[in-house]
């Protein structure tokens, strides 16, 4: 059957059966391939995406599930791949095989769209399903306190 | 294949040769043989058999191309550094680019920590011999003298004249053949003069790797191509299929059909493929799909097995005896007292979070393989053989590896694709589901391992013994690597190293064991380190039981065996200073955890050391793990691990830095949170539901200091692995006084040993 929803701002029609996990529908049929396939049962956080703004494990969301959401990928997160994160994860030099972290970033801005300022301990809790094998944690937390500090300046700066 | 085709870079009878090419000039390392010829015909038809080269464009821009994979090691970066360095290039013109593997480039492999080590002088002399051509060339279009002329920020400067390298290089005829003495003799900096190296910048693959843009094996497409799905039989070796029956997959949308597989080269013996329009479709109809098997012979074979068969070859005396110094036997029937212990291990998978996939197609009359992986030279007869082609006939295309860690440096996964594309004359890209990746690991190895000192009647060591049998990667993967033990025995290197370590113990042996029940079940294979994985396990959590039961602080034993002396002194280039290295990381170690200081009850530290992974190449490492442990339930908490290492020189200190945090917390993740066990012939944990590697709340602090060091740059992807098993099981015992044997280490274990 057909499902349509909103992918990076953009409005997609895809024939499949409706239990086709969204992780396949958007590396195969939709050719985004930023969001990665780990380990297939939404415990690693490799695949995730934004759900109407929240962080989803993809590989376990069927399609059916998000027909008429809006879904953002790593493609969409901004449009010229700086977002105050992805800024941050070159500054912290947090990528090593890079495979997880579309998934950790995702995971991180659907963190900081609600808890723009989180502490060691909520940032543990939020990212602690996305597993990184190459074990990069430490930049990664480190990268979140960057963009959070960074957004939080900005804010600053804007209400001056 | 030899030794030299798949390891060594054999470039000893090599010159270098800089002409004009179609990309701008091209600068190479060429055979002596090719020398005489005109450098930009040979280098426009590509008869170079490049290990290493690179280009300059007339735009100015810098390509320095790299065989080796990245998998998170940021090596391209490494590498075009130390390039860039003699080359006198402005860092901002330079970019990597990691190549495809055609079997006539010669060496494709990516592991041991040796890709910098191996190449630093090769690419120093490569940037130096640019620099000079481009100075002459520059000079000589400025109107000048060379001698009158510098370069620095990739322009040559010839008093108050100055050209660009893109100028040079549009303008001039840069054509040069430097014979292998030449280059010898060609001036390097002196460390104090580096620009590049050892200063901070940041990694080149980094940014392609925060907006989805970075491509890995997986994200591979080939037009026309179909999906393929594992179903894997029941056993490693032995399997074949009986029958399939598919009747019910067949109203799955999407799927083709399950393709049996005759594989000559009996990489992937009893091995089926769902053939589908989409993977998801292939994962959906494998679960309708039954395939019989008449399983192989381990199709029984459990952990308790594997290591009860280690055990029974530790009792005997089979195996190699890697070292064998002095009078071993006589030192221990005289020795007033000794010490004996027992260690094991249990299997460890590499749970890379890329699962294992590539693309088989033919095109153009050649084989080729699409996938990221860690030893192309050693697979490519391998897939020849499974096609039934001559080897120049397959060639690999290189991607980004989402982890390697060992596992890709055997390319078997690389075997059903071809093998598929040959049968259904189609390109076919195989993608393991994470539970097929793990069943189709080639694991790090159970392993069995006694150690012993003698002691004469002052306490002072005076022998020494290490028995260590495993699974061996090298002994089914790589046999020509294998080594010749004293006794005419071969063993694997890998598997045993750190055994033969810098301590001073008098007479010495160490004897290493293939476990054949583990060859027979499973595909062994190098995980980050490898054998210094047990080996340093029992080594150093000895050394730790050793000095508590002769009443002696852990650091100081270890310093009184670090003599430096005899076969422990070291020498040039790779250890000059020796065991005397390995001391001051100790001494360094300590004082930064305040070793010694006052910690409250139930808290302790412990401390190891690690000269990395081969003594030809030591990389001088020592870690103090902090832990708490909880005596009622026996959990253990690491809050801290310290880290001292002298690698030498280091390139690129971010992502040394980097190399070691991960290495670190891949130790700690091995020894407090992975490890799992053959049940029925296979690996009982396949997926995080019960694999659980380390997650962000169970990071330590973390506190890691590098040697300021000039000497000879060694390697940093994996020692620091390593050396925190030990220190943490050493840390436990003075935290609690339990002493725990096995890795990994589990909280019910702590608590039997406290009873």
């Amino acid at each position: 059957m057909s499902i349509k929803f909103e992918i990076n701002g953009r409005s997609v029609t895809l024939d499949v059966p409706e239990d086709t996990p969204l992780l396949w529908a958007v590396r195969d049929e939709l050719n985004l391939k930023g969001t990665k396939f780990g380990c297939g049962i939404g415990l690693c956080g490799a695949c995730t995406v934004h759900v109407d703004g929240v962080a989803q494990r993809s590989c376990i969301t069927p399609l059916g599930n998000i027909a008429g959401s809006n879904i953002t990928t790593i493609e969409g997160l901004s449009e010229n791949g700086d977002h105050p994160l992805q800024q941050a994860w070159v500054a912290a030099q947090t990528p090593q095989c890079g495979y997880c972290q579309s998934g950790q970033i995702m995971q991180a801005a659907s963190l900081l769209a609600y808890n723009a300022d989180p502490s060691d301990a909520e940032i543990e809790t939020a990212m602690n399903g996305n597993l990184c094998r190459c074990m990069a944690y430490v930049r990664i937390k480190k990268a979140i306190k960057l963009a959070a500090s960074d957004v939080a300046s900005q804010q600053e700066a804007q209400n001056a | 294949m030899h030794k030299s085709q798949a390891l060594t870079t054999n470039i000893t009878r090599r010159g270098f040769m800089i002409g004009a090419t179609s990309v701008g000039v091209t600068l190479a390392f060429v055979p002596t043989a090719l020398l005489a010829g005109n450098p930009a015909e040979i280098l426009a038809a590509n008869k170079f058999e490049p290990t290493i080269w690179y280009s300059i464009a007339p735009s100015g821009q810098i390509t320095v191309n790299v065989t080796k994979a990245e998998m998170g090691q940021h090596i391209g970066t490494a590498f075009a550094r130390i390039v860039a360095e003699e080359l006198e290039a402005n860092w901002d013109d330079v970019q990597v680019n990691h190549v495809d593997t055609e079997a006539k480039y010669g060496l494709y492999v990516t592991g041991g920590s040796w890709s910098v080590w191996q190449n630093f002088d090769l690419m120093s002399r490569a940037g130096a011999a640019g620099r000079t051509a481009l100075i002459e060339a520059g000079a000589k279009l400025l109107g000048v003298a060379a001698a009158d002329c510098s370069a620095a920020n990739s322009q040559v400067t010839c008093r108050n004249k100055t050209i660009s390298y893109g100028d040079i290089v549009s303008k001039g005829n840069l054509s040069r053949a430097y014979t292998d003495a030449q280059l010898a003799n060609l001036p390097l900096k002196a460390a104090q003069d580096r620009k590049l190296i050892g200063s901070e910048t940041q990694a080149l693959d980094i940014p392609n790797k925060t907006d989805g843009a970075a491509v890995y094996g997986i994200d591979a497409t080939y037009e026309g191509m179909v999906y393929a799905k594992p179903i894997i039989p029941p056993t490693r070796y032995g399997s074949s299929v009986k029958s399939v029956d598919d009747s019910q997959a067949k109203k799955v949308k999407g799927y083709q059909q399950t393709l049996v597989l005759d594989d000559p080269s009996n990489t992937v013996p009893g091995w089926a493929l769902v053939i589908a329009d989409s993977f998801h479709a292939a994962q959906r109809a494998e679960r309708l799909i039954e395939v019989k098997w008449n399983a192989g012979p381990t199709a029984k074979v459990s952990e308790q097995d594997i290591l009860a068969r280690g055990a029974e070859l530790i009792a005997g005396n089979e195996g190699s005896l890697v070292v064998e110094d002095g009078e071993v036997d006589a030192t221990f029937a005289s020795a007033d007292s000794v010490l004996t212990q027992s260690y094991t291990t249990s299997t460890v998978l590499h749970f890379q979070l890329e699962p294992v996939n590539a693309i088989g197609l033919q095109k153009d009359g050649l084989w080729e393989l699409h996938t990221g992986n860690q030893w192309q030279s050693l697979i490519l007869p391998t897939l020849a053989q499974s096609l039934g082609v001559p080897v120049e006939k397959v060639v690999m295309r290189t991607y980004l590896l989402g982890g390697g860690f060992g596992r890709r440096l055997n390319g078997d996964y690389g075997v059903p694709a071809l093998l598929a594309a040959k049968a259904l004359g189609k390109p076919v890209k195989v993608v393991f589901s994470r539970e097929d990746d793990s069943r189709f690991d080639s694991p790090r190895s159970a392993s069995v391992q006694k150690v012993s000192m003698a002691f004469d009647n002052e306490e002072k060591v005076v022998g020494m013994q290490h028995h260590a049998t495993a699974g061996w990667p090298t002994a089914t993967m790589a046999a020509f690597f294998l080594g010749t033990g004293a006794n005419g025995e071969k063993f694997d290197p890998f598997s045993i190293n750190g055994a033969n370590h810098w301590y001073d113990v008098g007479a010495h042996r160490v004897r290493a064991i293939k476990n054949d029940l583990a060859n027979a079940t499973f595909r062994p294979g190098w995980l980050r380190s490898v054998g210094p994985g047990w080996t340093n396990w029992a080594l150093e959590s000895f050394v730790d039981e050793v000095a508590h039961n002769k009443g002696v602080d852990p650091v100081a034993l270890r310093k009184q065996l670090l003599t430096s002396r005899g076969k422990n002194a070291g020498h040039a280039p790779n250890s000059v200073g020796g065991a005397s290295r390995l001391a001051k990381v100790l001494e360094r170690a300590a004082e930064k955890a305040g070793w010694g200081k006052d910690l409250p009850e139930g808290v302790g530290m412990g401390i190891a050391t690690t000269f990395g992974q081969e003594r030809d190449m030591p990389t001088w490492s020592a870690c103090v793990a902090q832990v708490a442990v909880d005596k009622n339930s026996g959990k253990v908490t690491l809050q801290k691990l310290t880290v001292v290492i002298d690698a030498g020189t280091i390139v690129h200190p971010d992502g040394a830095l980097a190399q070691t945090e991960g290495a670190a917390l891949w130790g700690a993740s091995m020894a407090l949170h992975e490890g799992t066990e053959f049940v029925n012939g296979q690996v009982k944990d396949v997926n995080l539901n019960s694999y659980r590697p380390m997650r962000m709340s169970d990071v330590p602090e973390l506190d890691i200091e590098f040697v300021d060091s000039e000497m000879q740059a060694v390697g940093l992807g994996e020692p620091a692995t390593t050396v925190v098993g030990p220190a943490i099981g050493n840390a436990i015992f003075a935290a609690s006084g339990a002493r725990v044997r096995h890795l990994p280490i589990t909280a019910a274990a702590v608590k039997e040993a406290l009873l």
